[in-house]
């Protein structure tokens, strides 16, 4: 019986360096806590630009904010020359764009997520699903010169027959040039599509395979298995993509402002031409004679990265937060 | 009803093929999106491109033979610079969350990482505008290179850890157990393991920026002619394909389509030659 406390010949009695924990300075000496320091330095280097990010915003945009205060956000007056600078217009437009946009990209996103992720083969889904991600990969200002040339014609076509029927509703009357409310809304809705897609198609696929088991085991039909087992199931995370959607569409600028029209109005009809935030931004921007002016359209990309970053952090919560639920059909 | 119901009933089968033939559509009409795009741009941009166009400057309103040669250095020096920015600082955080961060640390940077990552572009655009342009009073290829590679930094950060934790945890104890250190496992054993996906994952991320447009707008700016050096402003083919496309000149419009072209074909080449380098990766590391 070897006695635990006596050392075997020819064995040391303390293994050198595995059980004994390392000191910081000998990891130093091996390089380990050098490197790790390193890419310490360049992960906390994100931190610091994302501050001095915010702090540039704040600081930059002060002029305004203790000029108009909250009604900046309020008012509709937008007249560099008297120094007026009310951002209803821009917020209004922004905010009637994103909604009308995902009004479409809501249902055709999610319909095409369901397929590719439960109803096609997968040796259809596959290839289908890589070019739908080719579709995120296209540039907004390419979207924006197809919407100008492309949509734009073919929505001039069409619109007069569509308001010969609906013109009567407010949201659809008056004269359609072209740029609109609503050909920005089309636009966008193309642009945030491919996100919900790719991103709900993921979730779907992460719905554990017993969940449609169990339903199949039942007889039910592939359709039925996917809307009442799966889709309650990953309902969070469809939530979540859709907000991460939203905020895509508030931020996005070039497609938007190659198609609204850029004017600085409130209009209920969806026909008429408008502007948002990010366009105004883009289009003012380099122009901007003054610090009060220049201040405003900080204040507005300040206004935006605030609404953006809590809708994105609202995802993330939806997104962290799936789990399973139990499902009653 | 009858005694012996055949499941599923007849009405849950048609509504299965209603909903199929539905979802198929809702591809249907994206694909074709996209392929409308894809081939507009093609059939237009095919029709504008000549050799001029990559060799000339641009020429005035109304004389031919015009180009966006400046463009085309541009946007490759842009991009030159983000990727020297973006791509280190996006290394080092995706191997410090992988390999060594825990706890707030690393909660704090994804946290960030995520956060800069949904920062509207044009938002980007001011910041680095108060935060270089204003100093140096002026625009130039300097700004606009940080701008982007400021964007690089999340997508660059996310996929180098995302494919170094799904290097095998067996790959890290071997190399311990050799008696190799943390740091020399790392960098002999784990990156060289992930490099085709940290790889594939930078060229998607220049992909991803070269079309970026906002940002440019107040950073870049834009050029008439050559930018010789780092600062001053300069051309780039997004913006030229914006200012070009809201002209109201013929001549622009062919010349946008015609860097459009340029600019997608490049972009998707890049995106399919990286998922290429990525199977290639996955056929080598199996057999």
């Amino acid at each position: 019986m070897v006695n635990a406390g006596v050392a075997l010949p020819g064995v040391p009695a303390e293994p050198q360096g595995l059980n004994k924990k390392q000191t910081w300075m000998e990891r130093l000496r091996k390089g380990d806590e050098v490197v790790h320091l390193i890419t310490m330095a360049g992960a906390w280097s994100i931190i610091v630009i994302t501050l001095l990010l915010v702090q540039h915003l704040w600081v930059y945009s002060r002029i305004a904010r203790h000029t108009f205060g909250w009604h900046f956000l309020l008012t509709s007056t937008w007249d560099p020359v008297s120094g007026q600078f009310g951002a209803w217009p821009f917020v209004y437009g922004t905010v009637v764009t994103s909604l009308l946009a995902l009004c479409i990209a809501i249902p055709v996103g999610l319909g095409t997520a369901i397929f590719l992720a439960e109803m096609a083969p997968r040796s259809i889904s596959n290839p289908l699903t890589f070019m739908v991600e080719l579709l995120a990969a296209v540039p907004s200002v390419i979207y924006g010169l197809v919407g100008i040339f492309l949509m734009i014609p073919a929505l001039s076509a069409v619109m007069p027959y569509f308001q010969k029927v609906f013109g009567w509703l407010p949201i659809f009357s008056g004269t359609f040039y072209g740029v609109s409310y609503f050909t920005a809304a089309v636009v966008l809705a193309v642009m945030v599509i491919p996100f919900i897609v790719s991103i709900s198609r993921e979730v779907l696929l992460a719905v554990p395979m017993s969940q449609r088991e169990a339903m199949m085991a039942l007889g039910a039909t592939k359709w039925d298995v996917t809307w009442r087992a799966v889709v309650p199931y990953a309902r969070q995370g469809i939530m979540g993509s859709i907000f991460l959607a939203l905020a895509r569409a508030l931020g996005e600028t070039m497609a938007v402002t190659m198609v609204i029209g850029n004017v600085a109005q409130v209009s209920t009809s969806l026909m008429a031409p408008g502007y948002t935030i990010a366009a105004v931004i883009a289009n003012e921007f380099t122009e901007a004679t003054g610090d009060l002016y220049l201040h405003a359209l900080i204040e507005l990309g300040l206004v935006l990265f605030a609404v953006t970053m809590i809708i994105n952090a609202l995802a993330r919560l939806l997104m962290l937060t799936m789990k399973p639920h139990e499902v009653t059909a | 009803m009858s005694a012996t119901p055949s499941y599923p009933p007849a009405s849950r089968k048609i509504m299965n093929v209603v909903m199929l033939s539905l979802t198929g559509l809702c591809t249907l009409l994206v694909l074709s999106v996209l392929f409308t795009i894809l081939g507009y741009l093609l059939w237009k941009g095919v029709h504008a491109l000549n050799l001029n166009f990559f060799i000339n400057l641009p020429a005035p309103v109304g004389e031919s033979g015009g180009g966006v040669a400046n463009a085309i250095v541009g946007t490759l020096k842009l991009l030159g610079m983000a990727t020297l920015i973006g791509v280190p600082i996006g290394l080092l955080g995706g191997i410090y969350l992988s390999e060594f961060a825990g706890g707030w640390s690393a909660f704090a940077v994804r946290y960030t990482t995520d956060l800069l990552n949904g920062v509207p572009s044009v938002v980007m655009g001011i910041f680095v505008y108060t935060l270089v342009v204003l100093p140096m009073h002026h625009f130039s290829t300097l700004a606009g290179g940080i701008a982007l590679g400021i964007m690089m930094i999340p997508i660059a950060l996310r996929s180098t850890e995302d494919f170094l934790r799904a290097v095998p945890r067996s790959l890290r104890e071997g190399g311990l157990a050799l008696g190799a250190s943390k740091s020399e496992t790392i960098f002999t054993i784990v990156i060289p393991a992930a490099i085709y996906g940290i790889l594939t994952g930078v060229m998607l991320d220049i992909a991803r920026v070269a079309g970026e447009t906002a940002p440019l707008l107040f950073t870049a700016f834009g050029n008439q002619f050559n930018s010789p050096g780092w600062m001053q402003p300069t051309a780039s083919l997004p913006v030229v394909i914006y200012n070009y496309a809201i002209s109201p000149y013929d001549e622009w419009h062919q010349q946008a389509w015609a860097a459009g072209f340029v600019l997608l074909s490049g972009l998707l080449v890049v995106s399919i030659l990286a998922r290429m380098i990525l199977a290639r990766g996955k056929k080598m590391s199996h057999g």
